[in-house]
């Protein structure tokens, strides 16, 4: 950074002295506008820790990048209009029919003009891509615990970024006007409709009147190409600012701790890796688009609303919503002359709901059963949050199963089984299968952290069998690193949460009541069977009682170290591998 | 945490043994090896300015229909060929920070998300001044009536939406359906015979006026009767209500009072189905079954469309129809209860069968 003194705007001449470089001119004429260089200084140089996880939620937003620059293109060619006219383009099978001018720009982007299908399936690939890379990128900060203080508000704007890639994702999907979308827009009507008190009315408003209208395509097109993008984008903007303010989290390990942030500076380091990622997803995003196939309109044909073809699939993130409206059972309820349709309620509005605000008040509900008010910038692995992490893949089984629901009839088809079977095995599965896999995985996760204390007591499994004079074997155990041990050691000891001994500052007792109770055993729940890491203590008894094994079993005079072994040093009164 | 094993707090067992020593990389010590990293980096951004070449020169040679195996040849090329030039600059770009940028970890101290104290005291302190000499606190009446205001402007912006669409009103009961209209194939718009169908054949049908009529005597016909040929909107809207399916079955695989709405074993059902509106499709034959293909909901065609699977809640409402003077199949009245997905004002199902019992009672005499 330059060291020029600062500016003074008053004066007659420019501050620099003697002859500055064309760098610095240009740095120089920009400060002395913008001012930003308090600003860079800091962050040009900003350090961002490295792991290949770190890299999942930059591939959901080069994807959006590539998603803006790919529907630039496309709305060049393609008409938002429902408009009925009769296609004339080169694709012969559809040649003369009666369609809205939607499909057919549609048609005329796959068909006549000349990168235009490449683009559509870029576009679409991508939006494919930028979803799944927000779920796996949320599940990373999930499952490693870097929703908590103090980035509980940047996990509440990715929930939502969730929610509205969906929402544009949808959007996008129903505009082609396409016998496929447009049986997804009936379905969403259907829910829409279902909606209790304004449903018809919310229908009627957003088609222009009854379904399917002529209204409700250029109406999702505002929606897909301005109102949502532009939400995206800000929420985006807060998310990378608040990621800038509070620095990246980072594993622990040797010299990395809560108080600092090591790896390499953004300039050059991380520009050049993060800039030639972006590089990377747009070109992967051509290459699908170019060598994969979505989204065939042209097979399909134009929307009827009295044509449905079998086997319709949505795009794979709607999944578990069909899936949800294919399992729920037909139920009704009827009173003082208006309908309640519970099988579209729940699935359509209750399910959801609730799982986004599951998702959204986690970081606040497990602050509150710890009652932790430190601040965290070291990661968790998944094992030392047994609980949230068995919460997790409880959650995936979930998603799972409601995907297979949403693809029963597929499935029967492929494998010759019967589809009610499918579907009433799905009704009682998504109640039964997630708390076994819940149980599974705790222990799981529990029974990894008392091996990472095995390892830290009585050293690492070298796959050295030894035998003992009287004939017995044993596998030799080597003790670990320091860096490795440090780095196993480096977490918090879980503290079960105590209401006799939560007193406040002026030795007041916590107010007892169901708040406090239920505080207290949800802590129970999510901590009293985790394996706490060994004290000192503990470590130096293990690593003497490791020595003395190993002085008792080797027959050596200090404790075998496995280079004794290795086929390089000789072996004492050992023969056979001299031939 | 501290650095000293001294200072451990007593539950710490390792101490933190600090940053670990920074190894050389091939190409920071070994002049050949960094020229050819240099190289490497260099030819990767050659070989992308090669492919986007190469993907202008296919945009302009390769002719819209040529095909490479099955797919089509001009998105294969350019899909292709602008997939590697991007993919070479990335590749390019990060082999050049792994192998030529400077690689020293470097650590940056943490500060807490907070403010200091002090600011978030002058913060605080800001802020009551404003508020004192704003004198929201003082003035209820003030802030009252602003509070008001500002709710009450907002009614404009909502009641500014209203002409997104017509009330809904009693449009979702009602449909083209009336007594005297005749069904028509939904293909080639031609009125239908009993005897145009088979025992186990089922037809997708349409009320007359929904498709175009394939001459001028069911033109005629139709307009005789008082209806009129659909177009646009109105035609995609009616479809998606008045849609139905033609069914001929043994009369004795019918329940008795299903046999009331029919002829002969014909019965006619609404093709929307009444779970979120998909037109239902799958017929099983042996079985009497109609399944949606959305979500599976299965209705028996033998039992007044009885739901029998699924996450349909009500039965597939049926058309009364008869044979005209004429020998065609038309319908007796319109559908009794609303088609397709129940909405909050629909009333219960007692509700319509009260006027379905009317309807058969007043029939009768």
């Amino acid at each position: 950074m330059s060291t020029a003194p600062v500016a003074n705007t008053n004066g007659k001449q420019a501050t620099s002295a003697g002859k500055p470089s064309k760098g610095t001119r240009v740095v120089g004429w920009a400060d002395e506008r913008l001012g930003l260089a308090t600003a860079a200084k800091k962050n040009l140089r900003k350090v961002f820790p490295d792991h290949w996880s770190f890299m999942l939620g930059e591939i959901a937003l080069w994807s959006f990048v590539v998603l803006l620059l790919t529907g630039v293109f496309l709305t060049l060619w393609f008409r938002p209009s429902m408009a009925e006219v009769e296609y004339m383009g080169t694709y012969e099978q559809l040649r003369g029919l009666h369609m809205s001018e939607a499909f057919v720009s549609t048609m005329n982007i796959s068909f006549d003009v000349r990168g235009g299908l490449l683009m559509r399936q870029m576009h679409h690939w991508a939006a494919m891509l930028f979803i799944a890379s927000m779920l796996v990128h949320m599940m990373r900060v999930f499952l490693t615990g870097a929703f908590r203080k103090p980035r509980e508000v940047n996990w509440v704007i990715g929930g939502v970024l969730i929610l509205l890639g969906i929402l544009e994702g949808f959007s996008g999907y129903s505009l082609p006007d396409d016998l496929l979308s447009g049986t997804g827009m009936r379905i969403a009507q259907g829910l829409v409709q279902a909606t209790p008190v304004l449903g018809t009315y919310m229908s009627f408003f957003m088609f222009g009147g009854e379904f399917p209208g002529d209204a409700v395509i250029s109406r999702l097109y505002m929606v897909h190409i301005l109102l949502l993008p532009a939400l995206i984008l800000a929420l985006i903007a807060a998310h990378m600012l608040l990621l800038v303010y509070h620095k990246h989290t980072q594993w622990p390990g040797p010299g990395r701790t809560e108080e600092n942030v090591v790896g390499y500076p953004m300039l050059p380091v991380y520009m050049a890796k993060a800039g030639g990622f972006f590089f990377i997803v747009f070109g992967f995003s051509a290459f699908m688009g170019g060598l994969m196939t979505i989204n065939p309109v042209w097979k399909y044909g134009p929307y009827d609303p009295t044509k449905v073809t079998a086997g319709s699939q949505p795009d794979w993130y709607m999944g578990i919503a069909e899936g949800t409206l294919r399992i729920m059972p037909g139920i009704e309820s009827h009173f003082l002359g208006v309908t309640l349709s519970w099988n579209i309620l729940i699935p359509g509005m209750i399910a959801p709901i609730a799982l986004l605000a599951t998702v959204l008040a986690w970081p606040f509900l497990e602050a509150w059963v710890t009652g932790d008010k430190r601040e965290h910038h070291l990661l968790q692995r998944p094992r030392n949050a047994p609980t949230r992490t068995a919460f997790l893949v409880a959650m995936m089984s979930l998603y799972g199963l409601l995907w297979i629901g949403g693809g029963n009839d597929v499935l029967a088809v492929l494998f010759h089984l019967n589809l009610n079977h499918i579907t009433w095995f799905l009704r009682a599965a998504i109640f039964i299968i997630p708390p076994l896999v819940f149980i599974f995985v705790k222990r799981w996760c529990i029974s990894l952290q008392r091996h990472d204390n095995e390892m830290l007591l009585h050293g690492y499994e070298t796959g050295i069998i030894m035998r003992s004079a009287e004939g017995g074997y044993s596998e030799r155990h080597l003790p670990v690193s320091d860096d490795r041990a440090y780095t196993i050691t480096a977490r918090d000891r879980d503290e079960i949460y105590d209401p006799a001994t939560d007193v406040d500052a002026n030795g007041v007792a916590a107010p007892g009541g169901r708040a406090t109770a239920l505080r207290e055993k949800l802590s129970q729940a999510m901590f009293a069977d985790n394996v706490q890491k060994p004290t000192a203590e503990e470590l130096e008894e293990g690593h003497h009682h490791a020595e003395h094994e190993h002085e008792l079993e080797a027959g050596l005079d200090h404790a075998a170290d496995g280079h004794q072994f290795d086929g390089r040093h000789p072996v004492e009164g050992e023969e056979l591998r001299k031939h | 945490m501290t650095d000293q094993t001294d200072n451990l707090p007593v539950e710490e067992p390792i101490a933190n043994p600090g940053l670990p020593e920074h190894h050389w990389r091939p190409t920071d010590v070994d002049p050949a090896a960094e020229r050819r990293a240099e190289r490497q980096v260099a030819s990767f951004f050659l070989l992308s300015v090669v492919c986007a070449v190469l993907f202008i020169v296919a945009y302009f040679t390769i002719e819209p229909g040529d095909t490479f195996m099955h797919m089509g040849a001009m998105n294969v090329a350019l899909g292709s060929s602008l997939g590697f030039a991007l993919l070479f600059i990335g590749i390019g770009v990060i082999q050049w920070a792994r192998k030529l940028m400077g690689d020293h970890e470097i650590s940056e101290l943490r500060h807490p998300a907070s403010s200091s104290e002090e600011d978030r005291a002058a913060t605080i302190a800001a802020l009551q001044q404003g508020l004192e000499e704003s004198g929201l606190g003082r003035r209820p009446l003030v802030r009252n009536t602003m509070l008001l205001a500002m709710g009450v402007v907002g009614l404009p912006l909502i009641v500014g939406l209203r002409d997104l669409g017509p009330l809904p009103g009693k449009k979702l009961e009602r449909t083209v359906w009336k007594k005297g209209t005749r069904i028509v194939n939904d293909v080639t718009g031609r009125w239908i015979r009993p005897t145009d169908l088979e025992i186990g054949q089922l037809v997708n049908a349409e009320p007359e006026g929904l498709v175009h009529p394939p001459d001028a005597e069911h033109l005629a016909g139709l307009e005789k009767r008082g209806g009129e040929v659909l177009e646009g909107v109105d035609l995609q809207v009616e479809k998606a209500k008045s849609a139905v399916i033609i069914v001929r079955m043994e009369p004795k695989d019918i329940t008795d009072e299903t046999q009331n709405w029919g002829h002969e074993g014909i019965l006619c059902y609404s093709k929307i189905c009444t779970h979120v509106g998909c037109p239902i499709a799958l017929w099983e034959q042996q079985t009497h079954h109609l399944l949606c293909p959305c979500h599976q909901s299965t209705f028996d065609l033998g039992d007044k469309g009885r739901v029998v699977f699924g996450p349909a809640a009500r039965a597939l409402p049926m058309l009364p129809i008869e044979v005209d003077e004429d020998g065609y199949l038309a319908a007796r009245h319109g559908f009794l209860e609303p088609v397709g997905p129940s909405y909050w004002e629909r009333n219960s199902p007692s509700y319509w069968e009260k006027k379905e019992k009317k309807f058969f009672e007043e029939e009768a005499k």
